[in-house]
């Protein structure tokens, strides 16, 4: 298996993009990357989208087909594979690329991410992303994902402490990050007492520990390494790239307040990497909701079980401190165009581990990761990144 | 020749539900009206509609201004709930008022703004001195469907205006338009409720069209937000007109006089033409108002309109918004239902 290298990366405002379609925003993430890497259409050899649900938010499927049109590489004949693990769509497109360069098919290739949720209302829009849980055995019961992460908060607040202010901080911390973040859907600095005020969705979590319903993409280039030595002058090595799955339902896992996928991707990427989580100088992991980010950093071991809630409040996840967890203000502030989130985080990574991320660069960047979770942890992807 | 306001009316019906109360019924949280800004929305008696708001509305103009109606030759009615598809309100308004038959009608529709359009329309009929006068309303009893978000802010009640030449109380200095096809808010022949893109309504609706029609009377006109004394925004609920007003930079005091929504609600094409009569109620000869409307679907319409002299006679010769707000019976949830047909035996 050949190292694999990211050489270039692009990504599009997130946040209501009214004026603009799923095909501009892919078009525009795509053109940045590839301006990035200083590559022509020519010298692309594969791509792989990710979107989660192109055909409910906006009736349109075929989207591996549609992104090679848009960027002008249909008549190239350039293959083009649109794949789909809800949230973690993004995640898994970065790691279908990678396995296509790890294996020698193919050289260069496009992994992007893609969705276009805000022309539906918003009703639609959480019956789509309802798709992603157990349709038969928790949707037509009345879950939804605010009720399932709810279970998992209220599980953990009852067996480890954990507070909603803990859990409100996230928020918080994720807002303040994505105060830096120019392509963050929020630029709106909130406090604890906001969260609390927010209207509840499903007790304990509020409006404000939700992420939004958001349209953006984004995309990076991937090289073997050793060419990308030469086609750019810092390339950022995908050093570690695993994938785990679990059961569907929330009620068939083994454990509540762990998602087993994280652990299992978390430590297959470790151990790929030859890192420990020790080493790891900043992370984007998959908040979706404020509960979301302290199971991930407990499952991916930067801290131990239970003890996830304090990080946030301690001021370890914080820029400044220890661990900086979701710097571009992640789900919760950076927005969360499901197909697009995972290429966002490892467009996130890469910036900061180039020394690129302006105001919210952590210093001395060397090691990064990104944590994509589909549902309430059918799929987990994690991806280790090294100068 | 100057033209502008003669005379302004406005009838609002006399019931009202607390948005607590609706919430209680919906099982939605108190929030839900101080998110929104509003209290309180007026509701319609069991036999009143567009058409019988829109003759309170006009006869309360024709009352105010001492006004002949035979001098009216057109009458345009704008609203969202004309009671009839196929069949005037404009001619029922003209036969309840006694004007002669010598006037031309049409019904207007463009969502919350057909009333200022209505404006506009006998503004140029009156300008170029094809008629005397015009006689311009927006009237609605707005519909909400049970348990959505607009029915805690669609309410009743209707504001006429009569345009001309002569013996202005205000003159109105200039007009703008911005109009797009935006399809935020709609309701498709023979539905009973309208939908709308929820937050879709905003920005690229409300926001952008208000504001857009306001700067682009402002640059016409060469005046700031400061040369005006007050201004009024279309208000479909308390929030948007208070942080459109920001955006152009209008001050807090300056809207207050005309920021009626969180007592009645949304009278749609009433709206802004209601918040503009408030305004009239209390403004000095010699002031300057700036008033915008918003119609989904999308369109905005921005005057700039100076207070005359005339003012001070006509305006206790009719019932003031205030009149109309205070006295108000309140309605439980089941009443309401009744009063709007929402009850369906």
């Amino acid at each position: 298996m050949r190292s694999v290298s990211i050489i270039g990366v692009g990504c599009t405002k997130f946040g209501e993009r009214w004026d603009v379609s799923l095909r501009d925003m892919i078009a525009e993430a795509g053109l940045l990357a590839i301006d990035d890497a200083e590559i022509a259409g020519e010298q692309i050899d594969a791509l792989y989208v990710g979107n989660m649900s192109g055909g409910r938010f906006i009736e349109q499927e075929h989207i591996g087909a549609l992104i090679a049109d848009c960027a002008g590489l249909s008549r190239l004949h350039v293959p083009s594979t649109r794949v789909e693990a809800a949230c973690a769509s993004g995640g898994l497109a970065l790691r279908q690329a990678v396995l296509a360069v790890a294996s020698g098919y193919s050289d260069i290739v496009i992994a992007a991410g893609v969705e276009k949720m805000t022309d539906v209302s918003s009703g639609t829009a959480a019956d789509a992303l309802a798709a992603a849980a157990d349709r038969e055995w928790e949707c037509f019961f009345g879950a939804t994902f605010p009720a399932l992460y709810a279970m998992m908060a209220r599980l953990h607040m009852r067996r480890y402490g954990t507070t909603h202010d803990q859990m409100a901080g996230v928020a918080v911390k994720n807002h303040h990050h994505a105060m830096y973040n120019p392509i963050a859907q929020y630029h709106m600095e909130i406090t604890l007492d906001d969260v609390n005020r927010s209207p509840v969705v499903a007790d304990p979590l509020h409006v404000l520990d939700c992420s939004p319903i958001s349209d953006g993409a984004a995309a990076v280039v991937l090289a073997p390494t050793e060419m990308a030595a030469k086609l750019a002058d810092t390339p950022v090595r995908i050093a570690g790239c695993a994938q785990a799955s679990d059961t569907l339902a929330l009620h068939d896992r083994r454990d509540l307040t762990t998602l087993d996928a994280t652990v299992a991707a978390g430590r297959a990427a470790f151990t790929q990497a030859g890192i420990e989580p020790r080493q790891v100088d900043v992370a984007e992991v998959h908040d979706c909701f404020t509960i979301a980010e302290i199971l991930a950093i407990e499952d991916l071991g930067f801290v131990e079980k239970g003890q996830g809630g304090r990080a946030a409040e301690e001021g370890m996840t914080a820029l400044g401190g220890e661990l900086p967890i979701n710097t571009s203000g992640g789900l919760k502030a950076c927005g969360h165009p499901v197909g697009a989130t995972g290429i966002k985080q490892a467009y996130e990574i890469a910036l900061q581990l180039r020394g690129e991320a302006g105001k919210r660069q952590v210093d001395e960047a060397e090691i990064g990761l990104a944590h994509n979770v589909g549902g309430s942890g059918g799929t987990a992807l994690v991806h280790i990144f090294t100068r | 020749m100057a033209t502008g306001i003669v005379s302004y009316g406005v009838y609002i019906p006399r019931f009202r539900i607390r948005l607590e109360e609706i919430a209680r019924v919906w099982g939605n949280g108190e929030e839900i009206s101080e998110g929104l800004r509003v209290y309180e929305k007026s509701v319609p008696d069991l036999d009143e509609d567009a058409v019988t708001i829109a003759v309170e509305a006009a006869r309360n103009a024709i009352l105010r201004g001492g006004v002949d109606a035979k001098r009216i030759g057109a009458i345009y009615a704008g609203s969202e709930s004309h009671p009839y598809a196929v069949k005037p309100t404009g001619t029922i308004v003209g036969q309840a008022v006694c004007s002669s038959s010598s006037y031309t009608a049409a019904d207007f529709e463009f969502a919350c703004k057909a009333g200022t359009a209505a404006v506009q329309a006998c503004l140029g009929l009156v300008g170029s001195d094809h008629i005397d006068l015009g006689l311009a309303i927006g009237a609605d009893v707005s519909q909400g469907a049970p348990g959505d978000m607009l029915e805690y802010t669609a309410a009743a009640g209707g504001a006429a205006y009569i345009i001309g030449r002569q013996d202005l109380a205000a003159e109105i200095e200039g007009f703008y338009s911005f109009t797009s096809d935006t399809p935020d808010f709609w309701r498709r022949e023979g539905m009973p409720y309208p939908e709308h893109g929820g937050r879709f309504t905003g920005e690229p609706a409300y926001f952008k069209h208000v504001t857009s029609a306001a700067r682009g009377l402002m640059q016409r006109l060469g005046t700031q937000p400061e040369d005006y004394d007050y201004a009024v925004f279309h208000q479909p609920n308390g929030k948007f007109p208070v942080r459109v007003s920001r955006m152009l930079g209008f001050s807090k005091k300056q809207i207050e006089p005309g920021l009626i929504v969180p007592l009645i609600g949304n009278t749609y094409s009433a709206s802004c033409l209601i918040g503009l009569a408030a305004t009239l109620d209390m403004a000095r000869p010699g002031e300057r108002i700036f008033v915008t409307s918003f119609g989904s679907g999308a369109g905005s319409d921005a005057f700039s309109i100076k207070v005359m002299d005339r003012i001070e006679k006509i305006r206790c010769k009719a019932p003031s918004v205030r009149d109309l707000i205070a006295g108000a019976e309140y309605l439980d949830y089941a009443v309401y239902a009744k009063h709007k047909g929402k009850l369906r035996i």
